[in-house]
């Protein structure tokens, strides 16, 4: 297919100077993401190592709960769907612009409950003593799962910052390459999710 | 409509992923939630499911596939070699010494 030329969703029959003007912000996110992966690579490899260093305290059964992290995969799940409704708004319906506030806006409501979710896990796992300088699995597990819900956070904020962009300057040539990188970026955001509840908490839970 | 007809096109790939996603997703926790494999089984099964799944992602959500803008899939490609260097390597490195130790 040759109107695929680069990832994440393209506008080129919409609107073919823009899609060209887009390709390399859009290539130079896809070099921050990559490198963004191999931070989250290694401390992915740091929880493998230090998963069974519990030194006496909780470990992964007694700090895990299952119920809670598949609530949180399903959240984020459709919020990355959410989101590319998001986009296709902006690609087919740009004169719509009611139909991709409401999908952001869908998009940043499910964001948060995630990160509800995931606050309230960390506060009942503090409640029963598995705090991160607990133990080396404790200390792996927070930095492995938090840097993922500080990038969550940060998505979120961004995404109040384009709906605000959306409503100051419409859907101008650069809000509309800002929106496709934020989708990048969330759409990664949930790939690393799919990495921390197969190894962390289904493995956890074994 | 031409433009429609591409609408649809999109949508699916989209509603596709969403239900590939699901999917993947449902059987690794149901067979943790119910036990219905011996843990070895388990395991290895959700390591093949979270792959096909990230896969799945990549693909439906972030559109890379073999008609995505060669640049795309060689950064990606390589990232995933760097990375695989790098997690295997501390791995074996790290279970090396650990089995020393003990």
């Amino acid at each position: 297919m040759s109107e695929q030329k680069h990832a994440g969703i393209n506008l080129k029959n919409k609107d073919r100077d823009t899609h060209q003007q887009a390709e390399s912000p859009l290539f130079g996110f896809w070099v921050f993401m990559m490198s963004d992966a191999v931070i989250f690579a290694l401390l992915f490899a740091t929880y493998g190592v230090m998963m069974h260093n519990t030194a006496g305290g909780p470990g992964t059964h007694q700090s895990f709960e299952l119920k809670s992290a598949f609530i949180e995969t399903v959240l984020l799940l459709v919020s990355s769907f959410t989101f590319g409704m998001a986009s296709l708004s902006m690609k087919y319906r740009p004169e719509r612009l009611r139909h991709l506030v409401g999908w952001l806006i869908v998009t940043l409501l499910l964001g948060m409950t995630f990160l509800g979710f995931e606050l309230h896990d960390f506060h009942s796992m503090a409640g029963k003593g598995a705090v991160p300088h607990r133990s080396g699995f404790l200390s792996a597990f927070f930095a492995l799962v938090s840097t993922h819900g500080l990038h969550v956070a940060s998505g979120c904020v961004w995404t109040i910052i384009m709906l605000i962009q959306l409503g100051v300057f419409g859907l101008s040539d650069q809000v509309k390459t800002r929106i496709m990188r934020l989708g990048l970026f969330w759409h990664f955001l949930d790939i690393i999710w799919v990495g921390i509840f197969s190894v962390v908490y289904l493995q956890g839970l074994l | 409509m031409e433009n429609h007809a591409e609408y649809r096109k999109e949508l699916r790939k989209y509603a596709t992923g969403l239900g590939w996603a699901l999917l993947l997703t449902a059987i690794p926790f149901a067979v943790v939630a119910w036990h219905l494999l011996s843990p070895v089984w388990a395991l290895t099964l959700i390591f093949i499911l979270g792959l096909t799944q990230v896969v799945a992602h990549f693909k439906y959500f972030l559109h890379i596939g073999r008609s995505s803008h060669r640049d795309d899939l060689n950064l990606l490609l390589f990232s995933t070699l760097i990375v695989l260097l790098m997690v295997g390597g501390t791995l074996v490195v790290l279970f090396n010494l650990h089995s020393r130790m003990v």
